[in-house]
């Protein structure tokens, strides 16, 4: 894997390599379900979940509905308090912005948060372009940066990867990045885990500038709140003179109250704690405690777009908990990296075709990576319908239809390679439309339904290869009713139509 | 157009379908959850406090005003801590039974400086039961947000009852926005390699909180 999203290949193909790597299916299912135990019991801790989860989806749906006034009351309070706001309509204007911004530092090198919205934005890869060193500080993007990795879960972006393979990777990677690894660092976790605190030590105390992202932004008072584990976004939030915050528009909240809702919902589904060890907030600048500098960048890059999609939309919702991938069972077997973008598992089949599109080959089979069993929705904080979104996001995929793409409204052609589906559906949809043509059809099939065959022909020989064909019954359930029960429905009919008269 | 107006015309078009007659406080979002799990004394939530904050790692102490230097002492000698950053608030009596170094902590003290130090003293502004976690908002006894994280041991002292809270929605009200605010549950942590709980990555690796009576 290489450290790039660019020409990944549709989701099919990237997962008919990836379920077959044994040793990535073992390290996602020992990581997967030892989290998703404990996110349960975090969960069951508090008896009013269902109702918290309530609020916090009406409090992002209302900040969606109303999003410009919003941002332009969150913009209002952070230049009250000594920031900057920087607007930026999509990934190369942002990565324009912060190049621009750290240049004018004078300095080369800055530390990083764990930041999904400058993975989404290639912000490192631009940066190392402008000449500009971004080392990464969260101890599982450390490992994937050193790597040469992609990420491949949000919360954990090194969760393919085992303690022995980041045994190695710190051994033979750290010393062209700073400091060395230790000598004789065994695969315990907790020596891996201080080999990073020794690395990335004296980064830390000489950066100058830091980049983070936000986990939520309050509107009325202007602050920003980063929930981390490791301090290393203390560290890059605190040291540095310079602060260069991006954050998606959708990271909006109204009030400070809201908060009360998302410091609860947020660490029990994420890491599956009470409360995950550091959260930081800060509103612009504070005189003589931590950087004397900070500009907030508002990115869209497709989430005006998303917002634009009345049954899509609720995808904004996400706090990027990543609860979802941990129960999903397709995630469990494909792996992170099969989604190709920094958003993998169900909300990433629903966000990354919303945000960049469905005419990429890999976007519009990302709508497909799901059985739709629904797990997904039962564990989101927020109460997003992945299940729901997914089937809209087929339908777009087939039928085509209109669409919001780069802030203009278009028509989108219905995708090539679904035209079997779609002559299907049509062909069924002409049938429910016809009860003659339908009966007739169905008679037909129960009378040849010794003949049928088990596999299906052609271009279906796939889908039933590892399926059972549905037994056609000898007599269809229509004919039963009226055979059984017609009288009786036929009295109950007019007898109905007499009390309504 | 700037992108600022770009942006916000594109938001204004996506939300054609939102009636003209809805204000931005619409729809009402539903606030029957809980503002406290379950009920609990004055000492159960100081239990609790303990509880959850010895359950994530940080070592909790006991005692009363009287007791408190000599505790503070006696922690600081256990750690063999020769020097203690102290913030500019913190009350003087604190820090007088103990043989350590104090080093004031002044805006010149560069990352490095506090690199040297063994351990910071502080106070909160805040102790939240139900998550044990204590919220600094960089007041007077707690002082800059580097003080706190450099130093490799924290000694972090909650006055109860008066700063205990139940629960996080009883925690934010008491705290101002526009103040830094840093809230620690335990010692820093990292579930990064295999999602196993390790303790101790770049944030003081031992967190020591001190419940003082009054």
């Amino acid at each position: 894997m290489s450290g790039t999203y660019l020409g990944m290949p549709a989701f099919p193909r990237a997962a008919a390599a990836s379920t077959r790597d044994t040793r990535l299916r073992a390290n996602l299912t020992h990581a997967t379900h030892t989290i998703r135990d404990k996110r349960a019991r975090a969960v069951a801790e508090l008896d009013d979940w269902a109702r918290l989860r309530a609020a916090g989806a009406a409090i992002k749906d209302r900040m969606l509905r109303h999003l410009d006034h919003y941002l332009e009351r969150l913009e209002t309070a952070v230049t009250e308090a000594g920031g900057q706001v920087h607007w930026a309509a999509d990934a190369d204007e942002a990565n324009r912005i912060v190049t621009r911004l750290v240049r004018e530092t004078g300095e080369t090198e800055v530390v990083k948060v764990k930041s999904m919205a400058t993975q989404e934005i290639g912000l490192n890869e631009a940066l190392a372009e402008a000449g500009i060193r971004a080392y990464e500080t969260d101890l599982a993007e450390l490992i994937v940066q050193l790597g040469n990795d992609l990420p491949s879960h949000i919360l954990v972006p090194a969760i393919h990867r085992n303690r022995s393979e980041i045994r190695a990777i710190f051994r033979r990677e750290m010393a062209s990045w700073g400091r060395p690894a230790p000598e004789g660092l065994s695969d315990s976790p907790a020596e891996l885990a201080e080999a990073a605190r020794l690395h990335l030590r004296e980064k830390f105390l000489t950066a100058k500038v830091g980049i983070s992202g936000a986990n939520f932004m309050v509107a009325d008072t202007g602050t920003l709140v980063v929930v981390e584990s490791e301090g290393n976004g203390r560290m890059c939030l605190t040291l540095p003179e310079t602060l260069i915050s991006v954050v998606g528009i959708e990271k909006t909240v109204p009030t400070w109250q809201d908060l009360e809702v998302f410091l609860q919902l947020l660490p029990r589904s994420s890491t599956a704690e009470r409360m995950n060890p550091y959260t930081s907030t800060w509103t612009g600048t504070t005189d003589g405690d931590g950087p004397q500098t900070f500009h907030l960048v508002l990115l869209d890059n497709g989430r005006t777009d998303t917002l634009a999609d009345t049954v899509g939309r609720q995808a904004l919702r996400c706090i990027r908990c990543s609860a979802c991938l941990n129960v999903c069972p397709v995630y469990e077997r494909a792996g992170g990296h099969a989604y190709g973008s920094p958003y993998p598992g169900p909300i990433g089949a629903i966000l990354t075709p919303q945000l960049r599109g469905t005419a990429g080959k890999l976007e519009a089979s990302l709508p497909y990576a799901s059985s739709l069993c629904g797990a997904c929705y039962e564990v989101c904080p927020v109460a997003i319908d992945i299940p729901e979104v997914l089937v809209h996001l087929r339908e777009r995929v087939v039928e085509g239809g209109p669409v919001t793409r780069g802030g203009v409204r278009t028509v989108l052609k219905p995708a090539r390679g679904h035209a079997a589906e779609r002559a299907a559906m049509r062909a069924a949809g002409w049938a429910f439309d016809h009860p003659g043509a339908l009966r007739a059809g169905m008679r037909l099939a129960a009378r040849t339904r010794r003949l049928h065959p088990r596999r299906l022909p052609g271009p279906g020989r796939a889908w039933s290869d590892t399926r059972e064909l549905p037994a056609v019954p000898a007599e269809s359930f229509r004919d039963w009713w009226q055979r059984t029960r017609g009288e009786e429905a036929r009295d109950e009919a007019a007898r109905g139509e007499g009390s309504a008269k | 157009m700037s992108s600022r107006e770009v942006v916000l015309a594109r938001v204004r078009r996506a939300l054609a379908d939102v009636p003209r007659g809805e204000g931005p406080e619409d729809p009402p979002v539903p606030r029957d959850y809980d503002i406290e799990h379950g009920s609990r004394t004055a000492a159960e939530t100081i239990d609790l406090l303990a509880e959850n904050l010895a359950d994530y790692r940080a070592i909790v102490h006991r005692t009363d005003a009287a007791g408190l230097p000599a505790l503070l002492a006696r922690l600081l000698a256990e750690r063999g801590a020769r020097t203690v950053v102290v913030p500019p608030g913190l009350p003087d009596h604190w820090l007088a039974a103990t043989d350590a170094e104090l080093l004031p902590d002044t805006a010149m003290s560069t990352p490095h400086q506090l690199d040297a130090v063994d351990s910071v003293v502080t106070g909160c502004a805040v102790a939240i039961a139900e998550t044990g976690t204590v919220v600094l908002d960089a007041g007077p006894d707690q002082g800059r947000r580097r003080i706190t994280l450099v130093p490799d041991h924290h000694l972090c002292v909650v006055r109860v009852p008066d700063q205990v809270v139940g629960s996080v929605p009883q925690a934010l009200p008491r705290l101002a926005p526009d103040r830094p605010l840093t809230w620690i549950s335990g010692p820093s942590a990292t579930s990064d390699i295999e999602l196993d709980r390790v303790e101790g990555v770049h944030g003081p690796r031992v967190l020591e909180v001190i419940l003082v009576g009054r």
